[in-house]
């Protein structure tokens, strides 16, 4: 019983400790973290940008996994609707 | 005098001014609501608005506010003597630093988490936006000039500090990787980086190191400059999470270990004030009090970089608005505290007033090497650490704070070159735009006295722009008042009172460099006086356009 306690005590002083690391800098780390998947999404979907992509049918089977994060990047970039014609996430 | 009772009088003050007027301000002026819902739940994205545990987020807000910048502050301002650094850091905190910081804010909260330059582009306009970049960047190059010289003092008087100054990079590289290629719980690396950290204080504490003077011909001082440049101008190009962050966060906790030990040595040791109250006998070069005393603290009696932190990130993280309080008030008197923590250090950690005298013997000397030494007495005196045991705690403290400011700085005026480049239509990379940054630096750190030395003449010119800021965002937030009809004179009167103390203060120091012929800084100074000019301005007319506008309806007003 008390080893369980001492158990849960540390955990909390453990998250409560994460917390303070990461809470300011969430910001830089969520950001960098989202240009690099906005990079590979912009890979996944280079063939219907135009740009020639050598690895086309590998990634084609990533294109539904993307769709949620395609609507999401879209958004953010202050579009309303979808900006491909054949992609209509919303 | 006793120091536990100048210690005991300034937190009492400071903690009547929580539990009193900043409850006052809260309901009657800003009106804090439990139940509006804060831009970190309606704007909730997980990166920027993220609701944040509210002792988690002081915690956080104090210590990226609270740098060493409060401690040299009053470290040069004592030598007026304790009373007016006193009476200027506990009024200061009460008045003006938490009603400026909390401001902040409650206005950022209100206004989709938008920062106070952005806020300024919408109140006062294009301008107000404009001259928000300049005093930015100003404010940034003196900063990281000023700590640069810090720094080399430091590590010239206490050279003890350079081995664990130095180390503690290593262990927070270390804690950055555990963290995030590992994901290791941060408890035990906690421990065991604190544990290492405080045996390299001990063993630096036995080795110090001295870098040879003449060296390429340069000083040791100016060795340790040109040393500190290079290494930030990496370090800045770092992805945070590799040392910056890691570096905060062991900061944070050694601030917290630091402050403790000398508020508990302070109440053992009741260490007896030498320094005078007021000092008549100040030596010949001293600038007069009035007004510089109020531009030589900035830090820990107002500050406007708070005003920055407040609504650019503390904001965003916000979780009711009625916590605006409890992290911008109860943060400003932390920082009060360690202001109030160095004017203690350098009174009262000395033998005698000869001895202090002797310290004190220019204007701008003493400074954190004073602070430094007197707190080390103080510490033996209380704790029994061993002789310079302390001296090398302390100026490992000072040393790490300072150093991950510029790190930061440095990294912060790259963007702001960056941006501005863009404006003009040229794309700067990373590279040039740090080279350019630390160009700057460099320049005013050397261009302003020889070896280096102008870091610390610009100090009370640091001070006004950082004023200058503060008055910036008062203004502000009384233009947001005025709109909503509700009294401003608790806004009004410090404005007022920073924004004549900063010209008056520009004026005075105009003469002076004009007599000793610096006129770099004679230029600064003219060009943080216009930027004063300006602030003043923008501030009449501001608030009168305010006044003159339809009140806007708030949510109280309408019930």
């Amino acid at each position: 019983m008390k080893q369980k306690q001492r158990c849960a005590l540390l955990r909390r002083i453990d998250a409560a400790l994460t917390e303070f690391y990461a809470a300011p800098y969430r910001r830089a780390v969520g950001r960098a973290q989202r240009e690099e998947e906005d990079l590979f999404m912009l890979l996944v979907f280079s063939e219907s940008l135009g740009v020639p992509n050598p690895v086309g049918f590998h990634t084609l089977e990533l294109m539904p996994v993307l769709y949620e994060r395609f609507h999401e990047w879209h958004t953010r970039m202050g579009m309303e609707r979808s900006p491909l014609e054949h992609v209509g996430c919303c | 005098m006793n120091a536990i009772f100048l210690m005991v009088l300034g937190m009492g003050a400071m903690l009547l001014g929580y539990f009193f007027y900043s409850r006052f301000i809260a309901d009657k002026i800003y009106r804090l609501d439990p139940n509006y819902v804060t831009p970190a739940h309606t704007l909730r994205d997980g990166v920027d608005y993220v609701p944040t545990n509210r002792f988690v987020l002081w915690a956080h807000h104090t210590t990226s506010v609270a740098g060493a910048a409060p401690i040299v502050g009053p470290a040069i301002a004592v030598i007026w003597g304790w009373g007016p650094a006193f009476l200027w850091v506990t009024l200061g905190t009460v008045f003006f630093a938490g009603v400026h910081d909390m401001g902040a804010i409650w206005a950022s909260v209100r206004n989709q988490g938008k920062s106070i330059g952005t806020l300024a582009g919408g109140v006062v306009g294009a301008r107000g936006r404009n001259l928000f970049l300049v005093v930015i960047f100003l404010l940034l190059m003196m900063v990281n000039a000023a700590f640069a010289v810090v720094i080399a003092n430091l590590f010239v008087s206490t050279p003890s500090s350079v081995i664990p100054v130095w180390s503690a990079v290593i262990v927070a590289l270390v804690i950055g990787q555990l963290f995030y290629r590992y994901k290791v719980g941060l408890l035990w690396p906690s421990v065991v980086g604190l544990a290492v950290l405080y045996t390299l204080v001990i063993v630096g504490n036995s080795y110090p190191v001295l870098l040879p003077d003449g060296l390429l011909g340069l000083s040791a001082r100016s060795l340790w400059i040109l040393i500190l440049f290079v290494y930030c101008g990496i370090a800045s190009m770092l992805p945070v999470w590799m040392l910056l962050q890691p570096r905060d966060y062991i900061n944070g906790m050694q601030l917290a270990i630091g402050v403790l030990l000398l508020f508990v040595a302070v109440l053992i040791g009741a260490p007896d004030i030498v320094a005078p109250m007021f000092n008549d006998n100040v030596p010949s070069g001293t600038p007069g009090i009035f007004p510089l005393l109020f531009v030589t603290i900035a830090c820990g009696a107002i500050s406007g970089f708070h005003g920055l932190v407040s609504s650019g990130t503390t904001s965003k993280q916000i979780d009711k608005e009625t916590d605006a309080r409890f992290i911008g008030y109860a943060g400003a008197v932390g920082e009060g505290m360690l202001a109030l923590a160095a004017i203690i250090a350098c009174t009262a950690g000395f033998a005698s007033l000869v001895e202090w005298e002797s310290i004190y013997d220019t204007f701008g000397g003493g400074n954190v090497a004073a602070f430094v030494q007197g707190g080390d007495a103080i510490l033996s005196n209380g704790l029994g650490l061993p002789d310079d045991l302390g001296a090398t705690l302390l100026a490992t403290m000072v040393v790490l704070f300072a150093a991950t400011t510029m790190d930061s700085g440095v990294r912060l005026q790259r963007y702001v070159i960056q941006e501005t480049a863009e404006l003009a239509g040229v794309r700067i990379g990373g590279v040039i735009g740090t080279i350019i940054a630390l160009g700057f630096c460099l320049a005013l750190a050397f261009g302003a006295g020889e070896e280096g030395t102008g870091g610390m003449l610009i100090w009370p010119l640091f001070g006004t722009t950082n004023q200058l800021l503060a008055a910036l965002t008062l203004v502000i937030l009384t233009v947001i008042l005025v709109r909503l009809r509700r009294p401003t004179w608790m806004l009004v009167g410090p404005l007022v009172f920073l924004l004549l103390m900063a010209i008056f203060g520009l004026l005075v120091q105009l003469r002076q460099f004009y007599e000793a012929g610096n006129w770099l800084l004679l230029g600064l100074d003219v060009i943080i006086l216009v930027a004063a000019l300006w602030v003043a301005l923008e501030a009449v007319t501001a608030i009168r356009r305010g006044g003159s506008l339809e009140p806007e309806a708030g949510e109280e007003e309408q019930q």
